[in-house]
């Protein structure tokens, strides 16, 4: 047998099948997030030029130096190249107001990444939402930071102008959200229950300006359009399921509408069902449109680190979480809801799972 | 000819698909339209019988050293219930019989014979004879002859045919499924049997269909096929109780379990057998196998093998004769290239690799599989993102990285409780895991703790009982 001489002994790899793989990797889908946070990442740019810039490039830069020194520090392999961090900073610094000062927005960011993420074992270890761990934490250190909302640099030339011929003084120009418009008549309602009649609600008239950008808030919250953009791509791009983002914002919507109902119609003089004009609560596209409802159905509740892993378990996680946003946003204190609906559902997702575990084909094997 | 309509007919029916599963790419256009040839042994060389080709008990060498055998002669047997007799594929002198290396990575008893000069003339195997009349034969006779020739499970599982067929009044069988789905990426050994040799599959499943007492037999095709789907529709116009099954493409179409949910619409229960739902699934090339066992007497020694690949310079289908080493047939396919990083025994979703070439091939080796490095992963495991797309994608509806991270953690207990046991390990959670963790490797490792764990419960058990009775 002259074979072995003829060829050198070719070092054959033996590994457990299956020996295919798809193409998919964690990375890509990192990267596939933050491609479709682009245009979101564009209308904050557009909208609030520097600022939001500035509040970007601090989170990304310090989320992506936490995660280095942790690795450093624990004797780990590097996983800032996984994409994770980029992502977290990247969701959180959208969602930050753009007059936040940079060290704020960067001390948030460690938040996020160390408490958030690096402590609980790094990437896929974490029970809750980094970015929405980080923005709790700036909401709990800096409430007034959080909490001033400026229009877009388009708006505030006009107001400016405005202001100043009525000669008023100028310290900054801020603007209520249009969540906080929505929010005030039912606080006024609660309060004192007198309902200021045949006033349209203010805020229905931003719709437009809600859907395209053009409202005060947060750097990436101008838009919802843009972020239905980068929805729609992550679910082309089958990063994401449709589960999660049907079920936020149709549960969403379900009871943003259901108010309003009891609102808009009423038992008129002559006992018949009347239609007019909602008082109290706003247009149930508002609340679509408004906040962060967009970002959250995309992008932050579909974080799969943090959502349930089976299909009914992220149904329900979604409907979950749809429905505790709305619930702040009409009964609770906040005007927005997207953070606590998404931290408290995170801590429903082991209960979630094991609920909604799947029955295996022919049943579940018998125990002996 | 039949012209196919894609109506669903008494003859004809387009049933879908399973739940869940992967679209791996086929590859399979590497040998699809290459037709089978004769894989030549040249004298003086040596073939490997291995005494253990099947599941079941294994066989003893009933040959001496250095004695004479002849083609088709019985080398090893077994008088266990559950087992298959091994033959000598040639004419030639048993060199030894001493443990060999076998595709499990164990080395097993193999009788090593020596390919003399003079060889029989070939055997026909893509047309049946003349005066082939199936009314000839009755069940008994039919069991008898595929127990003798050692017919086995051909699509890889290797299960002692004549066990499967074996007619019981208690646990009638309805349908005979036969199952020419050949789901795996890269495989066309049994698309080209179809498409090649019909008659021969379909003589077997109506032979099949008596030795168990089945009321029909239904072949399924997958729809990537046509060409077979084609040949073996003209070939069963005239036989009535046999239906042909078109399934949509897609992994693990060919699983017993998936098929025969596809198919019938029936779930096996887990743990069970098809039996317990009236069906019996046997691989096309088995039932080719059961013809010529009926027909002619004609053991085993021979089958077709994919040679496939981007590590193996000229891919094709041949016919091969058990027992040959794997490093003679592949330099049939002038050899290995230089990117070769794993050469498989079967498919690359299922296939073992095989660290050396000195292994034969076996009864149940459908496919030699050479991978190049950028066809297969070499990446290292990451972290579980949780992306829920083993989920997703599980066949079965399990949880596989919930039960890869029990048994990381070595909790069997929970592994157990999230249906381990019901895992067919057919691959789909680690194709798709972009983490590249192994899950299947995991699962598997899960199932040796849990055979481990039983073996080591048994004698507990009966210690403890021999206990309580004092």
């Amino acid at each position: 047998m002259g074979k072995e001489e003829k060829k050198p002994d070719k070092i054959l790899m033996v590994s457990s099948s299956p020996h295919l793989v798809s193409s998919s990797t964690s990375r890509r889908i990192m990267f596939e997030v933050i491609i479709g946070c682009l245009p979101a990442v564009g209308a904050a740019l557009y909208f609030f030029r520097g600022q939001a810039a500035l509040i970007l490039i601090a989170c990304v830069a310090s989320a992506l130096i936490t995660e280095w020194l942790f690795n450093v520090v624990r004797k780990k392999t590097r996983t800032i190249g996984d994409g994770s961090a980029i992502v977290t900073a990247v969701i959180l610094g959208l969602s930050l107001p753009p007059t936040i000062p940079t060290w704020a927005a960067a001390i948030g960011t460690v938040a996020a990444i160390s408490v958030g993420k690096m402590v609980f074992g790094g990437l896929g270890c974490n029970i809750f939402n980094p970015a929405m761990m980080g923005r709790a934490f700036l909401m709990a250190c800096f409430g007034t930071m959080m909490t001033t909302w400026i229009p877009p640099v388009q708006e505030q030339a006009a107001i400016l102008q405005v202001r100043c011929d009525a000669g008023q003084e100028i310290a900054a120009v801020t603007e209520a959200t249009p969540l906080a418009l929505a929010k005030q008549p039912i606080k006024d309602a609660a309060n004192n229950n007198k309902i200021k009649k045949a006033t349209p609600l203010l805020v229905n008239q931003k719709l437009k300006a809600m859907f395209l950008g053009g409202t005060s808030g947060s750097a990436g919250e101008t838009s919802a359009l843009f972020w239905l953009i980068g929805g729609i791509f992550l679910l082309y791009r089958r990063t994401i399921t449709w589960h999660i983002p049907v079920a936020v914002l149709g549960s969403a919507i379900l009871f943003a509408t259901i108010p309003w109902l009891f609102d808009t119609f009423y038992i008129g003089p002559s006992g018949a069902l009347e239609f007019g004009e909602a008082q109290i609560y706003a247009n149930p596209l508002v609340h679509l449109f408004g906040g962060g409802l967009m970002m959250c159905a995309f992008f932050i509740a579909t974080d799969p680190v943090t959502c349930p892993l089976t299909r009914w378990g992220r149904i329900l996680f979604g409907i979950g979480v749809g429905s505790l946003i709305m619930l702040i946003r009409l009964k609770g204190g906040y005007p927005e809801g997207v953070m606590y609906a998404i931290l408290l559902m995170n801590a429903m997702t082991p209960l979630l799972e094991r609920w909604t575990r799947p029955k295996p084909m022919g049943g579940h094997s018998s125990r002996e | 000819m039949a012209v196919l309509t894609t109506e669903n007919s008494e003859k004809v029916s387009r049933r879908y698909t399973f739940r869940r599963g992967i679209h791996p790419s086929e590859h399979k256009n590497l040998t699809e339209s290459v037709p089978i040839t004769r894989a030549v042994l040249k004298a003086g060389s040596v073939v490997v019988v291995p005494m253990l080709q099947h599941i079941g008990a294994m066989c003893k060498p009933t040959v001496e050293v250095k004695q004479e055998v002849t083609t088709g002669q019985i080398v090893g047997n077994s008088e266990a219930f559950v087992s298959a007799p091994v033959h000598s594929p040639v004419n030639g002198v048993v060199k030894e019989i001493s443990p060999q290396p076998h595709p499990s990575g164990r080395k097993v008893i193999s009788a090593v014979i020596t390919v003399g000069e003079e060889q029989p003339t070939e055997q026909e195997w893509r047309k049946l004879p003349g005066s082939y009349d199936p009314d000839k034969y009755d069940h008994e006779t039919i069991i008898k002859s595929i127990r003798e020739a050692g017919v086995v499970g051909m699509g890889g599982a290797a299960f002692p045919t004549a066990m499967k067929l074996t007619w019981n009044p208690k646990r009638p069988v309805h349908s005979v499924l036969v199952n020419g789905c050949e789901c795996e990426p890269y495989l066309t050994s049994d698309h080209r049997l179809m498409t090649e040799s019909p008659a021969t599959i379909v003589a077997g499943v109506q032979l099949a269909i008596k030795a168990c007492g089945a009321k029909r037999g239904i072949i399924a095709i997958e729809d990537n096929k046509p060409d077979a789907i084609e040949k073996i529709h003209a070939a069963i116009e005239d036989i009535d109780n046999i239906q042909l099954a078109i399934c949509q493409t897609k992994y693990p179409q060919g699983s017993e379990r998936q098929l025969i949910k596809a198919v019938l619409g029936r779930v096996v229960p887990t743990g069970g057998l098809p039996r317990e739902v009236r069906v019996v699934v046997i691989n096309v090339a088995t039932a080719a196998a059961i013809t010529w066992a009926c027909l002619e007497g004609r053991p085993v020694t021979e089958r077709i093998v994919t040679v496939t690949g981007q590590g193996i310079k000229e891919p094709g289908n041949f016919l091969v004769s058990v027992g040959m080493l794997l490093s003679d047939l592949i330099e049939q396919c002038g050899g290995l290239t230089d990117t070769v990083e794993k050469v498989l025994l079967g498919g690359p979703m299922m296939g073992l690799a095989t660290p050396h070439l000195n292994v034969p091939i076996l009864k149940g080796t459908s496919g030699i599989t050479a991978l190049s490095r950028n066809e297969t992963n070499l990446a290292e495991e990451t972290a579980c993102i949780r992306c829920s797309r083993c989920v997703d994608h599980c066949p079965l509806g399990l949880v596989p990285t919930q039960i890869a991270h029990a048994i990381k953690a070595r909790s069997l207990d929970v592994a157990l409780k999230y249906d381990l046991l019901a895992c067919i390990e057919c691959g789909s959670c680690a194709y798709v895991c972009p983490a590249r963790i192994p899950l299947l490797q995991y699962l598997r490792a899960g199932k040796a703790m849990a055979r481990i764990a039983k073996e080591q419960e048994k004698p507990r058990q009966t210690e403890a009982g021999s206990k309580s009775r004092e």
